[in-house]
């Protein structure tokens, strides 16, 4: 797996949205079922779900270790949303986009943004 | 020290033949009570309530592996970071900085914060594993600390997913041979909160920290120890300026090597009442007494005699100031003070309620082990009793007899006995361990209040049996020898005034004796004068009937005399005779 798997996704629709870039960090440990499976279920998250920009870093601790330590990881895998602040942390293989979504504190297609755009 | 090991000579015989190997804590006491250290390349539970020392002891344990035993350690924190724990024991003297620069010791923080972290779906604690697998790389570590693993149940809510972590983590860390102590709360009624104790079950050391009249304690317990012998009682530890430091309450055995040398009490007088020579080296002397019966002057003459000797002494008071205890020396003609310059003397005061018993005992073990000297004088231990329960004063002054006879260092200490206590016990039950046993007491008689000393005991000589009167004097101590008179002992003034009728006394006796002697020689002369008389008297008397017998004689003489002479002249004229007779006849007829 690549360490650094810059991936931007441009979703414009909206300019307020598309300012708000998303920075996020998914840390894992060699190609473990767990760990396929939360970059797959991310991937899908910020196609289907999330209209801002997204930018993803994947970092893999068994080739990096030391960098485990900056972002306080011990559960892999775990995702780490750096921008906007408050760093917040999802853990586990993002099987669950509700809570995904709860945990990046960014509303659901069904939330109060998508009843904003269509107004 | 040595005879802790004894003790556990067992236990590592067969720790031997198991081939169970230990990893020394370089802690003071706790590898004696654990026969050797913590088992190498097992993980031990450190448990205990909050402020008892477990992260001291983990960190001891990882500071002196570097430092004494050449084993590199990490240390995992999840609950300071490594710059507050740095701070933290830095007043006990450890430099983990300096440490972690020489690539001895890697220090990591964990910190998880529940806030934070939102669980959605299936994960593991690889993070953990990844930091602590480059943890131990980059220092080459055999040693590994987990300080409060616990912090993980606050972070994590799917316990099944924890417990089976725990459970890899354990036995990651055994497969790496890493030897590993992990702290944990103590839980209500259970080892640990979160029951870690079902994980490791190699050793489980438990920490606790009582108080007791407002001062505490802390103890320290190996509740199990998997493959050895163990001392399993609650050893006392304690954490100062040097770490941690756990004491064995008592030796086993009783093997002391002894002196068969003597050593001077200072006091020539109490010299002579101990065979002329004085104490045992390396014995323990007890010298108990009421207030003011003399026991701190006693304890500083023996101090003078130890310095006289050249030789060192420590004296610990817990009543007065050093400079107090050098005046008041002084007014009994001992300068104590030239021989602290000398370097002989030291004199350290505290209070007893400043610390614990085993503060005190430590304190006193450390001076012992700085100062080396040859004899120690505690003035006096019955003022620890204020300071702990009387089970904890004897047990700590057993260990620290004990201590000073292994190492051969004569042990003076002081009792004050109370006013209503029977003056042969000791509070503290001590006697069973004191060689010689001095007993000063007041003796109150005629308005006055003396002193008295008497030797109750003193093994392996032929000691005095002599009550003796005790004087302090601005010259020194003398004892007085008995005055015993009408069956009592007599002291001070009533002493004196009891030699001066006892010699009045005398005086008369003899006087009369001289009297009697004198009335009889007049008597005899009496009697030889009247015998002369008497003699005179027949003697005039018998003069007397002499003459008379005489005049008697020359009468009859005379009458026969006179008689003869008529006699012839009747022959001339013998018809007279015949014409008488016919005178006769005729009248018949």
């Amino acid at each position: 797996m690549k360490t650094k798997d810059k991936k931007t996704k441009g979703k414009s629709a909206n300019g307020s949205s598309a300012a708000e870039i998303l920075e996020l960090r998914l840390y894992v440990a060699g190609q473990t079922p767990k760990s396929l499976a939360a970059l797959a279920n991310l991937k899908r998250i910020c196609d289907e779900h999330l209209k801002q920009e997204c930018r993803i870093e994947v970092i893999d601790l068994v080739k990096h270790p030391q960098l485990a330590q900056g972002d306080q990881i011990l559960a892999i895998p775990t995702l780490v949303r750096r921008v906007p602040a408050p760093l917040r942390k999802i853990i586990g293989d993002l099987s669950n986009v509700e809570r995904v979504l709860v945990g990046l504190d960014i509303r659901g297609p069904a939330g109060p943004t998508a009843k904003a755009e269509t107004a | 020290m040595r005879r802790i090991r004894d003790t556990n000579g067992h236990g590592k015989g067969s720790a031997a033949l198991a081939g169970l190997e230990k990893a020394p804590t370089g802690i003071r006491g706790l590898d004696e009570i654990s026969g050797g250290g913590l088992p190498r390349g097992r993980t031990t539970i450190v448990c205990g309530g909050p402020g008892c020392g477990k992260t001291m002891l983990g960190l001891e344990f990882l500071v002196r592996g570097v430092e004494e035993h050449g084993e590199p350690g990490v240390l995992l924190t999840f609950e300071e970071t490594p710059e507050e724990m740095t701070r933290n024991v830095a007043s006990l003297g450890f430099d983990l900085k300096a440490l972690s620069d020489k690539k001895k010791l890697f220090l990591d923080f964990m910190r998880i914060e529940p806030s934070e972290i939102h669980e959605t779906g299936d994960y593991d604690l690889e993070g953990l594993f990844i930091r602590l697998q480059h943890a131990v790389d980059s220092v080459g570590a055999k040693r590994v600390v987990l300080d409060t693993l616990e912090a993980l149940f606050s972070g994590f809510s799917n316990m099944s997913i924890l417990r089976a972590e725990l459970r890899r983590l354990f036995r990651w860390l055994k497969d790496r041979n890493l030897t590993t102590v992990v702290t944990a709360e103590q839980g209500d009624g259970t080892l640990t909160r979160h029951g870690l104790e079902e994980y490791v079950s190699d050793c489980v050391i438990l920490l606790d920290h009582r108080i007791h009249d407002q001062i505490s304690t802390r103890r320290l317990r190996i509740v199990k120890y998997r493959g050895t012998k163990h001392g399993a009682d609650e050893y006392p530890f304690l954490i100062d300026e040097s770490g941690l430091s756990v004491l064995p309450v008592t030796a086993a055995t009783l093997n002391h090597k002894i002196s068969r040398e003597r050593v001077s009490t200072g006091i020539p007088d109490l010299d002579a009442m101990l065979e002329g020579k004085g104490y045992y080296r390396g014995s323990s002397i007890l010298v108990s007494g009421t207030a003011g019966s003399g026991k701190t002057t006693l304890a500083c003459n023996f101090a003078n005699a130890t310095c006289c000797r050249g030789e060192r002494c420590l004296y610990v008071g817990f009543e007065e100031s050093t400079d107090q205890v050098f005046r008041n020396a002084a007014s009994v003609g001992i300068d104590l003070n030239h021989y602290v310059k000398k370097g002989l003397l030291f004199h350290q005061a505290w209070r007893p309620t400043q610390y614990g018993m085993e503060m005190h005992l430590l304190r006193i073990h450390k001076m012992v082990d700085t100062v080396r000297p040859e004899s120690v004088i505690l003035d006096p231990v019955s003022n620890l009793i204020g300071s702990s329960t009387q089970r904890d004063v004897r047990s700590m002054l057993m260990r620290l007899v004990d201590f000073l006879k292994e190492k051969g260092i004569t042990a003076l200490l002081t009792n004050l006995t109370k006013g209503g206590d029977h003056l042969e016990a000791t509070e503290e039950q001590i006697s069973s361990l004191i060689d010689t046993w001095i007993l000063l007491r007041g003796v109150e008689q005629s308005g006055e209040r003396n002193r008295c000393l008497y030797i109750l005991k003193s093994r392996g000589m032929a000691h005095s049996n002599q009550l003796r009167e005790f004087m302090i004097t601005n010259n020194g101590i003398r004892l007085l020898p008995p005055y015993i008179g009408a069956g009592q002992v007599f002291t001070g003034s009533a002493r004196l005034a009891q030699e001066a009728k006892d010699s009045a006394d005398a005086l008369a006796r003899k006087q009369t004796i001289e009297r009697k002697r004198g009335d009889l020689q007049a008597k005899r002369r009496e009697l030889e004068a009247r015998i002369e008389n008497l003699r005179a008297e027949y003697a005039a008397e018998e003069k007397q009937m002499e003459t008379l017998i005489q005049q008697a004689q020359s009468v009859e003489h005379r009458l026969e005399m006179d008689t003869r002479e008529m006699a012839g002249s009747r022959q001339a004229g013998a018809s007279t005779g015949k014409q008488s007779k016919r005178i006769g006849n005729g009248a018949q007829g």
